[in-house]
C-alpha cells in the first residue's frame, strides 16, 4: 500500500477520573488535538467515524451522542463502531479507499470510571452458558494466562517483567495514568486478583478519546507530516472460550500475516524497529510476541528474557507504558497507533526509540483478545 | 456569571438501568438444556465435516461453518484444562470466595466447557486433573442445572 496516510493524531490524558469531563468533551478536546496536529480544520474532514460501547456509556446507540463534540453535527456523514479503535480506523480507511471521502476522521472515548467493570464484562458473555458462571474480564484473562503458562512453561516471573518493563516506561509518557516504578518483587507479591493473575499483571480501569485523521491519495501527500500506512489485518477468533486453546493467538497470527504481507515484511522482529500491543494483561503482552511473529510460538517469556523488547532492546515493546499503565477499553488500540505515528516521525519525546522507520501497532477486542488488528506505519 | 470554571464544583449524577430480557434459547441449547434437567444427561453436537464434538452444543460448526445435525451423548466426567480462583468478591458469581472457575474437557467432546470446580481447596486444584459434574436435585433447564464440577 501507498497510498493511505494518518495525518494527524490527538489523545486525552488517561486517568482513573476525569471528573471534569463528560465523555462528549473528552471526545472535543482529542478531536481539537488532532485537527491541530494535521494543520486542518472541520472542513478539511470528509466523514466521521466514533467508537465506543453502549454498556460502558450508559446508553444505546451511545456512539450517536459525540456527533457534536467530533463535528460530526456540521452535516457531515458520521458513522458509528462498537468495538476496539483499531478496527474503526481500519472502517476509515477502508472508506477513503472506497474512493468516495478523501479523509476520516476517527474518534473513541470510554469512561470505565462511570460504571461497574464486571458488571460490564460478565455481559460480554452469552447470557445461557458463560455469563451464569460469573465470567468477567478478569476471571477469563487468568483462564488465559494459566492455559498459556502451562502449555508453553511461561512463568509468572516473565509475565511480571512485562509489568515491570511498561511501569518504567510510562514515567516518561505524559498521557500515562500510573506513573510508578515497579520491581519484578512488587508484581509476584502485590494481591492476588485470581489466580495466578495478581494486581500488577492487571491494567487499571480508565478513562480517555482518542483521535486519528486519516487520508488518502493527493490529501495525504499535501499532508503537513503524513505516516504511511504499509499493511493492516483484522480478524477474529471463535467466541466460546472452550471453542479455543487459549494458549494461542491463531487470530492474531492471521491478521499479522496479512498485515506483515500488505507490508512486505518477512522477518518481523529485524524489520520492525518498535511496537505497540495490547498489554490488558502482562501475560498477554508475551502471547502476542508470539502472534505478532516476534519469537517462535511458546518463546514469548524467552524473549523479554533476552530483553529484546525493552527500550534499548532490538524491538522495542510499548515505549508509552502500553495499558498496564492506563488501560481506557474501546480507546487502547487506537492509542497505540497514535503512538505508532508519533515514534515514526520522532515526536514520541521523551519516550521516543531511535531511529524508527516501521513501527508496529495492535488492537484486540472480545474475551481472551477474541479478534485482533494489526497495522504498520512507516515512512 | 464568570466564564472561568476553575473554581466550579463538579456534580455526579447517579442512576441505574435495569432491563429485563427473554433471550430464545433456540432448538439446539433447548435441547442440550432440557437433557440437563429432565434426564441429567449432557449432550453435544457433531460437525458433519471435521467431526469436532461441541458441548454446549452448535447449531453451526465454529471451524466449518456447516450446520451441525448430529447429536453425540457425552460423559459427566471430563478433564480440567485451565482454572482459576478468583479471590476477589463477585455477585456474579454463584459460588462462595474464593470460587474455583474452570474449562472442563468432558470425555468426547473437543470443546471445554467453562463452569465452576467444587470439592476441592484451591491448592490442591491441578491442571489434568479428572472431574465429574455434580447435577442440582432441583432443576428448571438451565446451564446451572450443574451445580459444579468435583474430582472424581
Amino acid at each position: 500500500m501507498d497510498n493511505i496516510a494518518i495525518v494527524g493524531v490527538g489523545q486525552t490524558t488517561i486517568e482513573r477520573n476525569k471528573l471534569g469531563d463528560t465523555f462528549a468533551d473528552m471526545v472535543f478536546e482529542a478531536t481539537q488535538k488532532a485537527l491541530e496536529d494535521a494543520g486542518m480544520t472541520m472542513d478539511d474532514i470528509d466523514n466521521v467515524i466514533t467508537t465506543s460501547n453502549d454498556f460502558w456509556d450508559g446508553r444505546t446507540i451511545s456512539t450517536m451522542a459525540v456527533g457534536d463534540a467530533c463535528g460530526a453535527g456540521m452535516g457531515k456523514n458520521m458513522s458509528a463502531l462498537e468495538g476496539d479503535g483499531t478496527f474503526s480506523c481500519f472502517y476509515g480507511m477502508t472508506r477513503i479507499l472506497s474512493g468516495v471521502y478523501g479523509t476520516s476522521l476517527v474518534v473513541a472515548h470510554v469512561k470505565g470510571s462511570e460504571s461497574e467493570n464486571l458488571l460490564i464484562t460478565n455481559a460480554i458473555f452469552d447470557p445461557l452458558y458463560m455469563r451464569p458462571i460469573g465470567l468477567d474480564s478478569l476471571n477469563s484473562a487468568a483462564l488465559q494466562m494459566r492455559r498459556y503458562m502451562t502449555k508453553y512453561g511461561v512463568t509468572e516471573e516473565q509475565c511480571a517483567k512485562v509489568s515491570v518493563k511498561n511501569h518504567k516506561n510510562a514515567l516518561k509518557n505524559p498521557y500515562a495514568q500510573i506513573k510508578k516504578e515497579v520491581s519484578l518483587e512488587d508484581v509476584l507479591e502485590s494481591r492476588l486478583i485470581a489466580d495466578p493473575l495478581k494486581l500488577y499483571d492487571c491494567s487499571p480501569i480508565s478513562d480517555a478519546a482518542c483521535a486519528v485523521i486519516i487520508a488518502g491519495d493527493d490529501r495525504a501527500k499535501k499532508a503537513k507530516k503524513p505516516v504511511w500506512v504499509k499493511g493492516v489485518g483484522y480478524c477474529a477468533d471463535s467466541y466460546f472460550l472452550g471453542d479455543r486453546d487459549l494458549a494461542d493467538a491463531l487470530a492474531l497470527d492471521m491478521a499479522a500475516s496479512k498485515a506483515y504481507e500488505m507490508a512486505e515484511i518477512t522477518d518481523p522482529l529485524e524489520e520492525i524497529d518498535v511496537a505497540e500491543v495490547y498489554d490488558a494483561f502482562s501475560y498477554m503482552e508475551l502471547m502476542w510476541y508470539e502472534g505478532l511473529g516476534f519469537c517462535p510460538v511458546g518463546n514469548g517469556g524467552k524473549l523479554i528474557d533476552k530483553g529484546v523488547t525493552e527500550m534499548d532492546g532490538k524491538l522495542p515493546v510499548n515505549p508509552s507504558g502500553g495499558l498496564l499503565s492506563g488501560h481506557p477499553v474501546i480507546v487502547g488500540g487506537m492509542i497505540r497507533l497514535a503512538e505508532a505515528v508519533l515514534q515514526v516521525r520522532g515526536d514520541a519525546g521523551d519516550h521516543q526509540v531511535k531511529n524508527v522507520n516501521t513501527a508496529l501497532a495492535h488492537g484486540i477486542n472480545g474475551p481472551c483478545g477474541q479478534s485482533h488488528c494489526v497495522w504498520i506505519v512507516g515512512r | 456569571m464568570a466564564t472561568d470554571l476553575k473554581d466550579q464544583e463538579l456534580l455526579v449524577y447517579e442512576s441505574r438501568i435495569k432491563v429485563p430480557y427473554t433471550w430464545s434459547v433456540g432448538e439446539v441449547g433447548s435441547r442440550f438444556l432440557t437433557e440437563l434437567k429432565e434426564n441429567k444427561k449432557i449432550w453435544g453436537t457433531k460437525c458433519p465435516i471435521c467431526e469436532a464434538v461441541f458441548v454446549p452444543p452448535k447449531k453451526t460448526c465454529t471451524f466449518c461453518f456447516v450446520a451441525c445435525h448430529e447429536w453425540v451423548e457425552l460423559k459427566d466426567e471430563g478433564v480440567l484444562q485451565t482454572y482459576t480462583v478468583v479471590r476477589y468478591d463477585s455477585d456474579l458469581i454463584p459460588g462462595k470466595k474464593p470460587q474455583i472457575i474452570g474449562i472442563v474437557l468432558l470425555d468426547g467432546a473437543d470443546t471445554g466447557i467453562a463452569h465452576m470446580i467444587d470439592g476441592v481447596s484451591p491448592d490442591q486444584v491441578k491442571v489434568g486433573m479428572r472431574l465429574k459434574a455434580v447435577f442440582n436435585d432441583k432443576r428448571t433447564g438451565q446451564i446451572l442445572d450443574i451445580k459444579h464440577f468435583k474430582p472424581i
